[in-house]
C-alpha cells in the first residue's frame, strides 16, 4: 500500500510512485464494488439481465418454435438456447454504455481524476461489473432453458465451455458499448443508439432461425455476423442442432476459432479506444 | 524551508472556443499560507483551479504544485493535493462512509486504515448521525462538509477549496472556517476561491482578484483596501436642512445623496485624517445640528467594486442583491 494514515503533523510532500499491479487491481476492485453497491440499491436496474432474459427465452422458444422446422432435425428448444443466450448477452452489454455515460454526467468522475488512482480503473471496474451481471443473465437463461426442456448433448466441461465463450464475447463487446457510452451525450442516447445497432445485429444472425431461407443480403450478413459465429460455436460444443454446419463460409466452418478471434479483435480495438476516449472526454 | 512555494502559477492561459477563460494568470502561494482567489462569476477562478488540480490542460503557461508540474508530473501532483470542488463530486448513491472509504482506498490507504480515517473525519465534521445515509438524503450543508472531509482523507499538504461555504448556514460556515484554519495550523497550504468577500477577508493571508481571465490585484486584505483610498460618509441630522448638502459638498466626491425624510446624507469621500472632525465643524458653521456621523473605511466590497467595476456579487446571495447596489452612492 502506498500511503497509510500518519499521526497528525505537518504534511510532507510525497514523491510520485508508479502504479504497481497490486494498486491497479485494488483500484479496479474499489470501482467494481462501488458499481455493485449501486445495483444493490436499485435492483430494478438488473431487470434487463433477470426478468428480460427469462421472458425472451420463453416467448421466443414458444412463438418461433411453433413455426420453425430445422433442416438438420432436432427440437427448436435445443437449437434456440445458444441463440437466446447470445441475444440476451449482446443486449445486456449495453449496460456498459449506459453505466459509463451516467458516471460521466455526474461530478464524481472529477473527484476520481484528482485522486492518485489508476484512471483506467473506472473503465475496467465498469466492465468487470458488467461481466458479473452477464453471469447473472447467462444463469437465468440456462435455468429457464432447463425448465422448458433444454438438454445439452455434451459433457459438463463442454457446456461450461460454451458459456465461457459467450461471456468472453459479451465482455469484449461491452468494451465496444463502453466506447459508445463515452461518445454519447447521456445515458438515454447511449441506450437508444446501442439498441439500434445491437438489436438488428442479433436478429440478423442464426440465433433464432437457420440462415438458409433468408434473402441474399441478410443471409450473407448473418453468415459473417460474429453473433452467428459464437452461437454456432456454442451449438457445436453443446451438441445442439446446428444447421449452419452446412453453410460454406469460413466463420461457420471454424466457429470456435472465429468467435475467439472476434472476441480478441473487439478487445484489441475497443479497450485502447475506450481509454483514449475516456481521456479525451474528461480532460477539458 | 518556510518560504518554499507550494503553488506557483505563471502566465496561465486557457480558452474554450472563442471564449478566453484565462489570459495569463500569475500568482504563488508559500507553504502554510491561505490564498483567496476572488472574482465575479466567469472570471476564470474555477478554470484556474481545474488546471492546477490536473483536471484541465492549460493552453499556455505553467503551474507547479509542491514542486511538481501539473502537466508533466500530474500523477505526482495528485498525490499531494486534496480538492473540494464546487459541483457535487461524491457518489450520490453511496453512504457518507462508503464515499469516504472509497476516496481513501483510491488514495492508497489500506481497507482498515480507510475505515479508521472515514470514522475520524465523520466525527470531526459532525456527520456521525448521517454516516450510513446515502448522499441523496443529505442536506446541502452536510454535503459540502462531506466534500471538504473527502479532500482531507489522505492528509495532503496542499488543499483546494472551490467556494467551500457557498450555500452554508452561518454556523456551518464558521465550522468550515475553523477547520480550514486548523489545517493551516498543521502546516497545510490552502487555495480557496470564494465570492464571499468577508470569507477572503477573514481567512486569506493573500488575496488575488481575477476578472476577465486576468489578475487585477494581488495583496493582503489591508493592502487592497488601502489601494482605493476612499471611504463612505453618512451623516444624520436632527432635522432636515438644505444647507447641510451645501456644507458637505466640498468633501464629497460626486453627489451628496439625501434620504426621503431629508435627515440622512451620504456620499463618497477621500479617506483622510480627522475627517469626522472636519465634517462636524463644517456643518456647525452652517448652523446644522448633527445627531450622528459615520465614516465607513473601504471594505473589501468597495475594493472589489472599484477593481472589477461590478456590484459586489454574491456577498449575500441568500437575501438577494438589490441592497448591495443601493449602498453605493
Amino acid at each position: 500500500m502506498t500511503v497509510t494514515t500518519r499521526p497528525a503533523g505537518p504534511p510532507r510532500i510525497r514523491r510520485p510512485r508508479p502504479h504497481r499491479w497490486r494498486a491497479k487491481v485494488r483500484d479496479v476492485g474499489v470501482m467494481t464494488r462501488r458499481n455493485i453497491v449501486h445495483i444493490r440499491r436499485e435492483p430494478l436496474q438488473l431487470s434487463d439481465v433477470t426478468i428480460q432474459p427469462a421472458l425472451f427465452t420463453l416467448l421466443f422458444v414458444y412463438i418461433l418454435g411453433a413455426g420453425v422446422v430445422l433442416p438438420s432435425g432436432g427440437t427448436y428448444v435445443d437449437f434456440a438456447i445458444a441463440g437466446m443466450l447470445a441475444m440476451n448477452l449482446v443486449t445486456s452489454s449495453m449496460g456498459t454504455a449506459v453505466g459509463l455515460s451516467t458516471d460521466l454526467n455526474t461530478g464524481v468522475i472529477d473527484r476520481f481524476r484528482t485522486l492518485p488512482m489508476w484512471r483506467p480503473a473506472v473503465l475496467v471496474g465498469r466492465s468487470v461489473t458488467d461481466l458479473f451481471t452477464s453471469l447473472v443473465c447467462a444463469t437465468i437463461v440456462a435455468v429457464t432453458a432447463l425448465a422448458i426442456g433444454w438438454r445439452p448433448d455434451a459433457g459438463i466441461g463442454q457446456v461450461l465451455g460454451g458459456f465461457a465463450l459467450m461471456l468472453l464475447f459479451s465482455y469484449a463487446l461491452s468494451w465496444g458499448c463502453g466506447c459508445l457510452g463515452l461518445v454519447s451525450k447521456g445515458p438515454e442516447s447511449a441506450q437508444g443508439v446501442g439498441l439500434v445497432i445491437l438489436f438488428p445485429a442479433a436478429i440478423v444472425s442464426n440465433a433464432f432461425v437457420p440462415t438458409q431461407h433468408m434473402p441474399t443480403v441478410m443471409r450473407v450478413f448473418a453468415n459473417w455476423n460474429p453473433i452467428s459465429a459464437v452461437t454456432t460455436a456454442c451449438r457445436q460444443l453443446w451438441g445442439s442442432p446446428n444447421p449452419s454446419a452446412a453453410v460454406q463460409t469460413w466463420p461457420m466452418q471454424h466457429a470456435l476459432a472465429s468467435s475467439l478471434l472476434w472476441s480478441i479483435a473487439l478487445l484489441a480495438v475497443f479497450a485502447p479506444l475506450a481509454v483514449h476516449l475516456f481521456r479525451r472526454r474528461t480532460e477539458n | 524551508m518556510n518560504n518554499e512555494l507550494m503553488i506557483e502559477v505563471e502566465g496561465l492561459t486557457k480558452h474554450f472556443g472563442a471564449t478566453v477563460a484565462l489570459a495569463g494568470v500569475d500568482f504563488e502561494v508559500p507553504r502554510g499560507a491561505i490564498l483567496g482567489l476572488l472574482g465575479p462569476n466567469g472570471a476564470g477562478k474555477t478554470t484556474a483551479l481545474r488546471i492546477i488540480t490536473t483536471l484541465t490542460m492549460p493552453d499556455g503557461g505553467r503551474a507547479r504544485v509542491a514542486g511538481f508540474d501539473v502537466v508533466r508530473d500530474a500523477a505526482a501532483v495528485r498525490r499531494n493535493i486534496g480538492v473540494a470542488a464546487q459541483d457535487a463530486t461524491l457518489d450520490e448513491t453511496l453512504t457518507g462512509r462508503q464515499n469516504l472509504v472509497m476516496v481513501a482506498r483510491l488514495s492508497g490507504l489500506t481497507q482498515a486504515a480507510a475505515r479508521r480515517r472515514a470514522t475520524e473525519l465523520l466525527e470531526q465534521f459532525e456527520l456521525v448521525d448521517a454516516t450510513d445515509r446515502i448522499l441523496k438524503q443529505y442536506s446541502g450543508g452536510m454535503r459540502r462538509r462531506l466534500d471538504v472531509a473527502a479532500s482531507l482523507v489522505a492528509r495532503p499538504p496542499v488543499l483546494f477549496f472551490d467556494e467551500p461555504t457557498t450555500g452554508l448556514d452561518p454556523t456551518s460556515r464558521a465550522r468550515v472556517w475553523e477547520i480550514i484554519r486548523g489545517l493551516v495550523g498543521e502546516g497545510a497550504t490552502v487555495l480557496l476561491t470564494t465570492q464571499y468577500l468577508d470569507e477572503a477577508d477573514e481567512l486569506a493571508d493573500r488575496i488575488v482578484v481575477v476578472n476577465h481571465g486576468l489578475v487585477i490585484a494581488d495583496g493582503s486584505s489591508a493592502e487592497l483596501k488601502a489601494r482605493t483610498g476612499e471611504a463612505r460618509l453618512e451623516v444624520t441630522l436632527s432635522e432636515p436642512r438644505p444647507e447641510a448638502t451645501v456644507a458637505l459638498a466640498p468633501f464629497v466626491l460626486g453627489d451628496v445623496h439625501v434620504s426621503h425624510d431629508g435627515r440622512r446624507l451620504r456620499g463618497r469621500v477621500r479617506s483622510e485624517d480627522g475627517l469626522a472632525t472636519t465634517v462636524v465643524r463644517a456643518l456647525d458653521s452652517a448652523r446644522v445640528t448633527v445627531d450622528d456621523v459615520i465614516v465607513h473605511r473601504a471594505s473589501l466590497d468597495d475594493v472589489f467594486f472599484a477593481l472589477t467595476g461590478q456590484l459586489k456579487s454574491g456577498t449575500d446571495e441568500t437575501t438577494g442583491d438589490p441592497t448591495a447596489g443601493d449602498e453605493l452612492p
